[in-house]
């Protein structure tokens, strides 16, 4: 049995209490009215200070002389205002959001991997089986903070106007968005969204209960039912991960679609769910917890984070590379932004994401030393959360985005959270599964 | 000079590996093992060297890498740097997303095929290459140990008949 060390709780305890400080001084520091904006944006004209967003701006920003007696150029420059009030008011939702759905989506990744591993019969990783139902039950509170999010959205709460296909004002000059209401709209919206967080969760509560009641049972049933929930979750998971995938993140930018975006997002989470596994792993058989970890388990897993990194790149490049070279405007728009605004987390989320990936885990000896495995999931799982900050950010806060309080708190918030959960859950049942089938086989797996 | 080998001859490759341990232990040098199939263990039990392939095909890699960067920057944009289709040819870096396709195939096909060729060179394998077969049951369902006879023949000979071998023989070797 795990006991959670009194040290790792305080620890994450204290991420937690940080984090909120954080996202509560990201809300303060949120101009609460147009006024303000006006302010900040004369006085950063005139001051020389946020040359990024009056370069951004720039021609919007020239005819805005204040003498000048020009009413069209006044009309531009209060919408102007409005915006960027508007950017700054989704900062610390944004902020919010992308921790929350990183996590969360993170928790699936392992959930779909667990998922994979016992229909897939492997016999190499019944050892981490507990290790993977540990992360999964932050599904559960990461599922439920995620979808309050999403009703803040939806409802706009604390002018969270993140989702702009939810604001009626907006569509009722939008021809593009009017044609999408039949998907795009609040109550439907929501529907799936519970609809695809309550079966996720009832196939992790479910999968639990079946590997914990074969460790009790003397014959094989709670295995087969195990093995066919999850078959049936994965059939479920491939689509409502596809509309997971345009639902919360895709309709952040109404009027973009990419074909193979749920893919892109798929391998993202999966990648980090990895990362996260083989750390949480490493951590438990350092402190001596998994004795029947060896490593070559080490060494698989650190080939499934080197394979699914370049996985993500080939899709992220396959994206990236059509829209680039057909240069359509409207979908060319969503690249445009990034790279202009973005450029630095854009880029160097590839660096992050495949070139230290590809040169460090590819030898077969470095994924067999655990620090080696440890720095290369540090700097994995900071890739993918800046792939998720470029996913959303752009479309919710535009230029306007910085990773300060806000950004940072919410990732304390959520790390701290995920392992109060993760580390409590794990002391709840023994380390090692009793009566899997394939569980001999695995403890003395060598590759 | 004649030299004078053993042949031990096995039917079963649990009996050979545990036959390649005792030999190894009592310090017998092994020349060379013939088996029908890739033993799995063998070659830490002989106490082979790692191979080095791996190494040489990621710098192959890197060399497919610079080739197909080297000729598309010299052909595209370089020497003759047209308009097509509006794809800016104003340098490398612009027009790179266009490239990738080509400098990731160059790239598998310098590792793979120079991988392959360094294979064939490394375990003199060709067409027309006269073929070192010991005995021929051994690409079937036989495995063969040899080893070179330095001392006692008598000796050695008897060492080998407890190690499990179905047969064992005195060859002369040129």
């Amino acid at each position: 049995m795990y006991t959670f060390s009194s040290k790792l709780k305080t620890f994450s305890l204290i991420l937690i209490v940080l984090g909120i400080i954080g996202i509560g001084y990201g809300y303060i520091s949120t101009p609460s009215s147009i006024e303000e904006v006006e302010k900040m944006l004369t006085e950063s004209h005139h001051g020389g200070h946020g040359e990024a967003s009056s370069d951004a701006h720039a021609t919007h920003d020239a005819p805005v002389a204040h003498d000048a007696k020009d009413v069209h150029a006044d009309a531009e420059h209060k919408e102007h205002v409005e915006h960027v009030y508007h950017q700054l008011q989704n900062k610390p939702w944004s902020a919010l959001y992308v921790a929350g759905i990183f996590f969360f989506l993170l928790t699936m990744g392992v959930l779909a991997f667990y998922a994979i591993q016992i229909a897939s019969q492997a016999g190499w990783s019944p050892v981490l089986f507990r290790v993977m139902e540990g992360i999964t039950a932050y599904l559960l509170p990461g599922s439920i903070i995620f979808f309050v999010l999403l009703l803040a959205a939806s409802f706009h709460i604390g002018h969270n106007g993140m989702f702009t296909w939810m604001d009626p004002e907006v569509v009722k000059e939008d021809k593009l968005i009017q044609g999408k209401t039949a998907f795009l709209n609040v109550p439907f919206f929501l529907i799936r969204a519970i609809i695809f967080i309550g079966v996720w969760n009832l196939y992790r509560h479910f999968a639990r209960k079946f590997t914990l009641a074969q460790d009790e049972s003397t014959d094989d049933s709670n295995y087969k039912k195990l093995f066919k929930a999850s078959a049936a979750f994965l059939v479920f998971f491939i689509v409502s991960e596809s509309i997971m995938s345009w639902d919360w993140i895709m309709s952040v930018d109404p009027h973009w679609y990419s074909t193979l975006f749920g893919w892109y997002v798929f391998a993202s989470f999966f990648v980090s769910g990895i990362t996260v596994l083989t750390m949480i792993t490493i951590y438990l058989k350092s402190k001596g917890y998994l004795p029947e970890v060896n490593k070559s388990h080490i060494q698989d897993l650190a080939k499934f984070m080197f394979a699914f990194s370049i996985f993500w790149t080939y899709l992220w490049f396959s994206q990236f590379m059509l829209i680039w070279y057909a240069d359509i405007p409207e979908e060319v728009t969503y690249y445009v932004t990034r790279i202009e605004h973005y450029n630095l987390p854009f880029f160097g989320m590839l660096a992050l994401n495949f070139i230290f990936p590809i040169l460090i885990l590819m030898n077969a000896d470095f994924k067999r030393l655990t620090w080696i495995v440890i720095g290369a999931g540090a700097v994995i799982l900071f890739g993918h959360y800046l792939d998720f900050f470029n996913m959303i950010m752009p479309a919710t806060v535009g230029d306007k985005w910085f990773i300060g309080a806000s950004e940072i708190g919410s990732i304390l918030f959520f790390a701290g959270l995920f392992i109060l959960v993760v580390f409590t859950a794990l002391t709840k049942a023994p380390l090692i599964a009793k009566r899997y089938p394939f569980m001999e086989e695995s403890k003395h797996f060598h590759y | 000079m004649m030299s004078k080998v053993i042949h031990a001859i096995y039917n079963d490759d649990d009996v050979l590996l545990d036959a390649v341990h005792k030999t190894r232990s009592a310090h017998h040098h092994i020349e060379e093992v013939y088996t029908p199939f890739p033993v799995h263990g063998l070659d830490k039990a002989m106490g082979l060297a790692p191979t080095r392939i791996a190494i040489a095909a990621f710098l192959y890699g890197l060399v497919g890498l610079s080739v197909a960067t080297a000729m598309m920057n010299f052909i595209m944009i370089s020497d003759w740097p047209q308009d097509i289709g509006g794809k800016p040819s104003f340098s490398y870096l612009q027009n790179m997303p266009a490239f990738v396709p080509i400098m990731f195939e160059l790239t598998v096909f310098f590792a793979a095929h120079l991988m392959v060729i360094t294979f064939y060179m490394r375990s003199k394998l060709w067409p027309f290459k006269q073929a070192e077969n010991p005995d021929v049951r051994t690409t079937d369902d036989h495995f063969l140990m040899e080893v070179g006879i330095h001392g006692n023949e008598e000796e050695l000979v008897s060492f080998f008949k407890t190690t499990g071998a179905v047969e064992v023989k005195v060859i002369e070797k040129h």
